[in-house]
């Protein structure tokens, strides 16, 4: 299990770490397990701006197509390049190596929930 | 209204293997138990196990209404065998595709899909002659479970004294399974060999459970309807509600194969008129030539025209790129030509194939 500590929730099912001023983005394992198999993510390009709650790109499944946001406000400086071939580490380690972009230059103006909320906002939405 | 959405017999047992249940033509189905690519995988490389109970049956034992409502002359068909056919409305669109089991004591038995399964029954009891034999809605009396994949014959022979090797595709006996009794049918929507096995709905669980443990061995999975879908998209096999429906006709389906023009049938005049008059579009099978991924309702693209629709999409996790059929103008049918597809606002480059995208390697 990933560490998950000062991971912080979007509602729309990303989840942000914060290190300095860089983050790293990915989506929750309730959005993984939803979602089904992973097979195509559409990215943004290195260099660009993403607003808290911005369009970050499109993750495809098996299922259906869905829009990924960004959870918080800052610059693309990384995106996951693993994912062209392997879709599937999303769904295997959604925490660890299936992260999906770094951002840097971020700023913390977005209102997250931490682990224990996001589980209660879960379970609300599955009740 | 609250409608509820029915369940197969097979319902708790899904539910205690883990899967993720959806609705699926009014009825409670698992999607998938672990991973729709996993499951895919286990029918194409070792053997699936499918709930297909709900699907409809209908029994039609009136030999002249079956002829009047299916497309295909069924003169020829003996008992024991079976011929894949549509149910045709009367302007020749597609309200059904259908299996017609020939019964040894007389008529047929149409095995239809779930979610149409009591408007069929009405459409095929709406012409029935009074005084014939009444066609019977019995869906509901059977459960069906599918076993398909290489491994499917022998794990299917391991558990029945009747001889399989000599059932063949599309044929069918009545025999007993793990000592249930059943029509074996080797049939499927999956592009593999196997058996499609219909039992009664009490005996549903004692069958899905045996056959579970009987194939451990083989490397068993149950497989959802995610995988179903992956799978028949791969066989080229049309989705009645996605490729085909009553707005489209048998033709331009490509499944000219299922008509017999020289026989009357509901829907004949109207289909040799539209082929008269000539086809104004043509479902064909096509891949991206990049990694984005067609769905149902996405536009074909020809020089910044709209010139189409996207039936069915998805991966083909065989084949390792992405599939789809669509309906196009006759001119942009032909394999190796190029059209766009409309992927959220971007035009992603498609070339046609022809169907079926995959077969199996030694077909028997």
């Amino acid at each position: 299990m990933a560490d998950l500590s000062g991971m912080r929730f979007a509602e729309t099912h990303e989840w942000v770490k914060k290190e300095g001023d860089t983050a790293t983005v990915g989506i929750s394992e309730y959005a993984q397990s939803q979602l089904g198999d992973v097979i195509y993510l559409e990215l943004p390009a290195v260099g660009q701006q993403l607003d808290a709650g911005a369009r970050l790109g499109v993750i495809e499944s098996v299922k259906a197509a869905s829009d990924l946001y960004s959870p918080i406000t800052g610059e693309v400086s990384e995106v996951n390049q693993d994912l062209k071939d392997h879709p599937e580490y999303v769904n295997q380690d959604p925490y660890g190596k299936g992260w999906v972009i770094k951002l840097r230059s971020v700023k913390d103006n977005a209102k997250l929930l931490d682990q224990k909320a996001y589980d209660a906002f879960v379970q609300g939405q599955s009740g | 209204m609250v409608v509820t959405a029915e369940r197969t017999p097979l319902y708790d047992e899904h539910v205690h293997l883990g899967a993720q249940m959806t609705n699926f033509g009014g009825w409670v189905m698992p999607l998938q138990y672990s991973s729709i690519r996993e499951e895919h995988r286990a029918v194409r490389e070792a053997v699936g196990l499918f709930d297909l109970s709900h699907m409809g049956e209908v029994r039609v034992k009136d030999e002249s209404l079956a002829q009047r409502v299916v497309t295909r002359d069924l003169t020829r068909l003996r008992p024991g065998r079976i011929q894949y056919a549509m149910l045709c409305n009367d302007a020749g669109g597609i309200i059904d595709d259908v299996l017609v089991y020939a019964v040894a004591d007389g008529g047929y038995l149409m095995v239809v899909n779930a979610g149409n399964q009591d408007a069929d029954f009405d459409w095929i009891g709406a012409h029935a002659s009074k005084g014939a034999h009444p066609v019977l809605n019995v869906g509901r009396d059977w459960a069906l479970i599918g076993v398909q994949g290489p491994r499917a014959v022998g794990l299917v022979q391991r558990l029945t004294p009747s001889q399989l090797g000599g059932v063949k595709y599309y044929a069918f006996i009545e025999g007993k399974v793990a000592d249930v009794a059943c029509v074996i049918s080797r049939t499927g929507y999956t592009g593999e060999d196997g058996f499609e096995l219909f039992c009664g709905t009490d005996d549903a669980v004692r069958l899905w459970r045996a056959l579970l443990e009987e194939g451990q061995a083989d490397g068993i999975r149950p497989a959802g309807l995610g995988a179903r879908d992956t799978l028949r998209l791969e066989a080229g096999m049309r989705l009645h509600g996605n490729d085909i429906d009553a707005s489209t006709n048998p033709l331009e389906a490509g499944l000219d194969w299922t008509l017999s023009l020289d026989k009357d049938f509901i829907g004949r005049d109207a289909i040799v008129q539209a082929r008269d008059r000539g086809l104004s579009r043509v479902l064909v099978g096509f891949k991206m030539l990049d990694r984005s991924i067609p769905r149902h309702g996405y536009v074909v693209v020809d020089n910044g025209q709209r010139v189409g629709t996207v039936s069915s999409g998805n991966v083909s996790f065989t084949l390792g790129y992405n599939i789809g059929m669509a309906y196009v103008p006759p001119t942009l049918a032909a394999p190796g030509t190029r059209f766009g597809v409309d992927v959220r606002g971007t035009v992603a480059a498609a070339e046609v194939v022809a169907l079926p995208f995959y077969k199996r390697p030694h077909p028997k």
